[in-house]
């Protein structure tokens, strides 16, 4: 498409510049296209693939690096069918097999917040892709395969917001980018939405009826999740989903309602056994007593000193730990989660009450840290133990340290929460 | 009886496996630069050094520290003869209170020992998770570059040169 003389920031129109901006982060948009410490929206994260390394791109208003020269029908296209302004297919780690959903209306006012940001010149990085993958015509069938190019219908029978829900979650915050297992194209499997996926070395729960919480979760539990990164019930957000909820805290309360609506019904009403094993779990975790430090394994005196000062306070989170028989982490087939939270521990989120956790990359060996994992298997979950926990705890401390020189700060939500209702 | 090894000397300490190291350092060995601050590993008043790293002693129990070099903040410097960090922070009069000092101190020693000429970023990351209450931290920030011009410039400290 043709190249446009870059529009003033004066001309857009401020409401619709707002709603962008609240779109953009509903969208996570800032996560993959700001390297930490450097400018916002001025690209360079490195996203690793199976097929290798993609760069993300300058979506800034410059002229000669960034989107500056292109229209709003230009970056239409690109979020709807994967084309940039001069018409090469871009690779779908960019998710516009979610973004074909996006209404033209929300477009426009995405489009006015990007052009209305500061501009910075910063050329693309190459993508480093093995062959074939470094030939973009090689995009073009995957669109053929995968890309559908419906944009979202509103289910009548269904509530306004279920409806408003659906088309967030299915459409600008691609929830299932990380949340639905991808094929071996790189597409997700559509058979199994949901049903839990990888991202930046963390699993990505199960999000539907294979949720390995021990608790399961409803509406009001996902909102309150969502909009603030914790539940005393489920625990804390972190690793890349600390960064959507950094975002989802700065929107208005009724979108974040309305994803916690319709992602209700994807977990779905639990059945009479899920509910007596929540039930269960609740009433253990609120009757629990601090064990002698006697007892013979390993892993149960690191646990003692280490953990349970704070998961086994009495105090409820965010001031005291989550108690360890209501934590997903522990309960889940996976144990990356885990091991990234040991290793890394949680920061405090500034300006208001938020978990924290004191990382112990420095004072634990990987056989240590695998031993107070298995030892918190052992007594907090029901589940098999987990293989090879040393080799998980050494890649979590290649890659956690690694990712938190490279992910975004917490740059868009406001320092006071009482501002999050009123962005 | 656990063995353990603070400021170059082992210890025979009798304890059980999960007490805290800060503990052991107050109680047992009358090292009282580390200080109780939250007991949780949130505030950062009880850090020391083991083998190189800043370690919260709260939050870590002596059955970690098995074959491992503690270092406190007794361990760097005295009075007579203070460690580059030491005087950094004297010469900034970086301390108002006090009670977070020796816990910075620490973690700014362990950084300066793998970062020789680290930036005013690097310095803020890195402390981080230290509270102060008192409200110093630009003093603080001046004494860590300080003393890294004064381990650039001054020979080591006896007690550091048996400790590395």
């Amino acid at each position: 498409m043709a190249a446009i003389d870059p529009r003033a920031p004066q001309s857009f129109d401020a409401d619709l510049i707002k709603r962008g901006r609240e779109l953009a982060a509903i969208g996570n948009c800032n996560d993959c296209h700001t390297v930490r410490g450097l400018k916002n929206f001025a690209g360079g994260l490195a996203v690793p693939t199976p097929f290798g390394t993609i760069f993300s791109t300058n979506i800034t208003p410059d002229a000669e690096t960034g989107i500056g020269r292109w229209s709003e029908a230009a970056f239409r296209r690109a979020m709807r069918s994967g084309v940039d302004r001069e018409g090469r297919h871009l690779y779908p780690t960019f998710p516009y097999d979610h973004f074909t959903n996006v209404s033209d209306e929300d477009d426009r006012a995405l489009y006015a917040y990007l052009m209305t940001r500061e501009a910075v010149h910063a050329p693309a990085r190459e993508n480093r892709l093995s062959f074939p993958f470094d030939q973009r015509f090689v995009i073009a069938g995957w669109k053929l395969l995968f890309l559908r190019r419906d944009t979202y219908k509103p289910d009548s029978a269904k509530s306004a917001e279920w409806n408003r829900g659906a088309y967030l979650v299915e459409g600008l915050a691609h929830c299932g980018a990380c949340h639905t297992p991808r094929n071996a194209l790189g597409a997700e499997r559509a058979s199994a939405s949901f049903a839990g996926g990888d991202v930046d070395n963390w699993q990505a729960y199960a999000i539907n009826a294979l949720s390995p919480s021990p608790v399961p979760w409803d509406e009001d539990a996902l909102y309150a999740y969502l909009r603030d990164g914790w539940h005393p019930d489920h625990g804390t957000a972190r690793g890349p989903m600390a960064e959507v909820v950094r975002n989802l805290s700065s929107v208005p309360a009724g979108d974040v309602r309305a994803i916690a609506t319709y992602m209700a019904g994807v977990f779905g009403e639990p059945g009479p056994d899920r509910k007596r094993q929540g039930k269960e779990a609740l009433a253990q975790a609120a009757s629990v007593t601090p064990q002698a430090s006697q007892i013979q394994p390993p892993g149960a005196a690191i646990y003692a000193a280490a953990c349970a000062t704070c998961h086994e306070s009495g105090r409820s989170p965010p001031y005291g730990g989550i108690n360890l028989g209501l934590s997903t982490a522990i309960h889940s087939p996976d144990p990356r989660n885990l091991a990234n939270i040991v290793v890394s521990g949680v920061r405090p989120v500034e300006g208001e009450r938020s978990p924290i956790m004191p990382g112990f990359a420095a004072s634990m060996s990987d056989a240590q840290i695998a031993a107070v994992m298995n030892y918190l298997r052992s007594r907090f979950s029901k589940q098999p133990a987990w293989s090879d926990l040393e080799g998980t705890v050494e890649e979590a401390r290649r890659t956690q340290t690694a990712l938190l020189q490279m992910s975004a700060g917490p740059r868009n939500a406001p320092a006071d929460p009482t501002q999050r209702d009123e962005p | 009886m656990t063995t353990l090894k603070v400021n170059g000397r082992d210890h025979q300490i009798d304890a059980e496996p999960d007490t805290p190291l800060l503990y052991v350092l107050r109680d047992d060995l009358e090292l009282n630069a580390a200080k109780f601050g939250c007991g949780l590993g949130q505030c950062g008043a009880c850090t020391v050094i083991v083998d190189g790293k800043a370690v919260l002693s709260c939050v870590t129990p002596l059955v970690l520290l098995e074959g491992k070099q503690v270092t406190t903040l007794e361990g760097l410097g005295t009075v007579s003869a203070p460690a580059p960090i030491q005087r950094a922070f004297m010469e900034e009069q970086a301390a108002q209170c006090g009670y977070c000092i020796a816990g910075m101190m620490m973690r700014a020693q362990a950084l300066l020992q793998r970062n020789s000429k680290p930036t005013d970023e690097q310095i803020r990351a890195e402390l981080a998770p230290h509270l102060c209450r008192c409200g110093t931290h630009m003093r603080i920030l001046r004494a860590v570059h300080r003393a890294a011009r004064l381990m650039d410039t001054a020979e080591l400290s006896p007690t550091q040169g048996s400790e590395r």
